[in-house]
């Protein structure tokens, strides 16, 4: 077996073990996706009958925000998953074995995908409960998923980094609760970020968060042309900065990780 | 900080050695270097005739390593967990599902194999972890304590399990804090303090280094545990200890049981009420004490979790 071989082999060894964590345990996934749906409903119908948009109804304004905050809270998995690892040993395990460096990592960020797929296809279909449309042709709804599914990866790098600095569980949860609420509510995901006041504004229009938000509402058709896009250069060209800010992100993040990974595994 | 300084051993091929010592003595920092966990700053060491450094990524092949904290996966049942052990040394999908039914049988694991592991008892871990580290049948094997926190029934089976493995040809390092442990399993014995070997030999050699036997005994008043420790030091080959709250005293001596009735004979005649008295064979904490002149258990400064 050569390194390539066994890297994905190796990988995919990882992976399956992560996927049966998730299924003996769905408590974590469910308490992930718990926040997403109760939002879903609270927004749907308690703001949703107040707010008025132009030409469009506020419920298919939210779901893609609520599709990308999906992906921000399942990142907790990835997170809690390996600080615990990293505490009870499993990884000393590993490390003896003549398994490829770099699966463990891998192994972690594809169940994560596993875990993102069946909670954004959970929330569609929440959100096909509430009204929530896809107004766009099949391949553009099929790439607005594969935007999320992306990022999600990405995202889940970044997750990783995160979670090999800080180390502990309880630190990991407390420090991504705080970070993750506002990236989320500081976007254009629940209001439309044109109307916050002035440095909130910049802020939520160069946060990649709404860049993603505002390239699967375009690729979903949940935009209205009575609502104009901002002027900050991602949301104008979204979907293909969504795309860039995903590839930068595993760009830094890859290589992040995997040091401190080699340098949390070797004390 | 240094957590070995100048350890030097050599265990030959087919025995058990036994490392034994205080927490924070170095055992498992030496064993986290020679499962290549880890890099010494300095000096080198082979294991099967490979480097831990430069050929550490071949090594892994020959070896096998059970930690104190039994890596096992909770939610993952216990044929799972040795499939993927038996996956990440890349037998092959179908030789490792048959392996790993062929270890839990042995390991008189097949009842559980298909719960989660969440249910198992703590002997049960044990077992499944050790299982764990001979799924390719690796000629060298690490035992990092494997019965710490085990209750004696669980220690007792754990031990007739790692005793039928060395019959095989297995070489072991153990490492352990129990001096029975050691004498039961290892064919030889270093004892380590500060990141250093202090004393090598079979636990027999070892026993006779801190001399032989131990009479235990306590009185029932201080003025009597002065008169006993004055009644009996004649007879004491080597430093005698005595423990004023208990009101014990512990006596070194060499000819055991013969001793023990000279001892009871002076304290009756010096008319001193004996509470409690025994003889026993050295604990670690008597060589311990013999070599390094404190007690095993008093808390050195851990270097490596």
């Amino acid at each position: 077996m050569n390194t390539l071989q066994m890297a994905v082999a190796d990988g995919l060894t990882i992976t399956k073990r992560n996927a049966l964590k998730i299924k003996r345990a769905p408590d974590m996934l469910g308490g992930v996706v718990l926040l997403p749906i109760v939002l879903v409903l609270l927004f749907a119908y308690v703001f949703g009958s107040m707010i008025e948009l132009p030409g469009l109804s506020y419920t298919e304004y939210l779901l893609p925000g609520i599709f990308v905050m999906t992906i921000t809270t399942s990142a907790q998995i990835t997170g809690y998953t390996l600080t615990l690892d990293l505490q009870k040993g499993v990884f000393d395990r590993f490390r003896t074995l003549p398994m490829s460096p770099s699966a463990v990592l891998t192994g972690q960020t594809f169940s994560d995908l596993i875990t993102n797929v069946t909670s954004i296809v959970t929330m569609a279909l929440v959100g096909l409960l509430v009204g929530w449309r896809i107004h766009t042709s099949p391949l553009e709804a099929a790439l607005g998923f594969l935007v999320l599914l992306l990022f999600a990866y990405a995202f889940s790098w970044v997750t990783a980094t995160v979670a090999l600095a800080l180390r502990t569980p309880e630190v990991f949860n407390n420090v991504a609760t705080i970070v993750s609420l506002p990236l989320i509510f500081l976007s254009n995901a629940f209001v439309d970020s044109a109307r916050l006041p002035g440095p909130l504004k910049v802020v939520a229009e160069w946060s990649p968060i709404s860049t993603l938000i505002q390239g699967t509402r375009e690729l979903f058709g949940n935009t209205s042309p009575a609502m104009p896009v901002p002027g900050a250069w991602p949301l104008q060209h979204a979907v293909a900065a969504s795309i860039l800010w995903s590839l930068v992100l595993l760009v830094v993040f890859v290589p992040l990780a995997t040091r401190l990974y080699k340098r949390a595994v070797s004390q | 900080m240094v957590a070995l300084d100048g350890m030097e051993l050599a265990v030959p091929e087919g025995t058990v050695f036994g490392l034994l010592g205080p927490n924070g003595a170095g055992k498992t920092t030496t064993v986290r270097i020679l499962t290549t966990l880890l890099k010494p700053d300095a000096g080198h060491a082979r294991v099967a005739g490979l480097d831990v450094v430069r050929d550490a990524h071949r090594l892994r092949a020959h070896i096998g390593a059970s930690g104190q904290y039994a890596a096992v996966d909770d939610h993952l049942t216990g044929a799972e967990n040795l499939e993927m052990v038996g996956r990440l040394y890349h037998l092959g999908i179908k030789r490792a599902k048959q392996r790993a039914r062929e270890l839990l049988e042995r390991f008189d694991l097949t009842e559980a194999a298909d719960r989660p592991v969440q249910g198992y008892s703590g002997g049960m871990r044990r077992r499944l972890d050790l299982a764990g580290a001979l799924v390719v049948n690796p000629p060298v094997l690490f035992l990092d304590e494997p019965t710490t926190g085990l209750d004696p029934r669980a220690r007792a089976s754990l031990w007739d399990v790692i005793a039928e493995l060395v019959t095989t040809g297995t070489t072991v390092l153990l490492t352990t804090q129990y001096m029975e442990e050691a004498d039961r399993l290892a064919d030889r014995i270093g004892v380590v303090d500060h990141g250093h070997v202090i004393a090598l030999g079979t636990a027999d050699e070892l026993k006779d280094q801190v001399g032989g036997d131990r009479i235990e005994l306590s009185v029932t008043s201080a003025t009597d545990l002065e008169t006993a420790r004055r009644t009996l030091a004649p007879l004491a080959v080597g430093d005698m200890q005595i423990d004023a709250t208990a009101l014990r005293v512990t006596v070194p001596v060499t000819s055991g049981a013969a001793a023990l009735t000279t001892a009871l004979g002076h304290l009756a005649a010096e008319r001193i009420t004996v509470r409690d008295a025994g003889l026993r064979r050295p604990t670690l904490d008597d060589v311990f004490l013999t070599l390094t002149g404190r007690e095993a258990d008093e808390k050195t400064q851990e270097t490596v979790r």
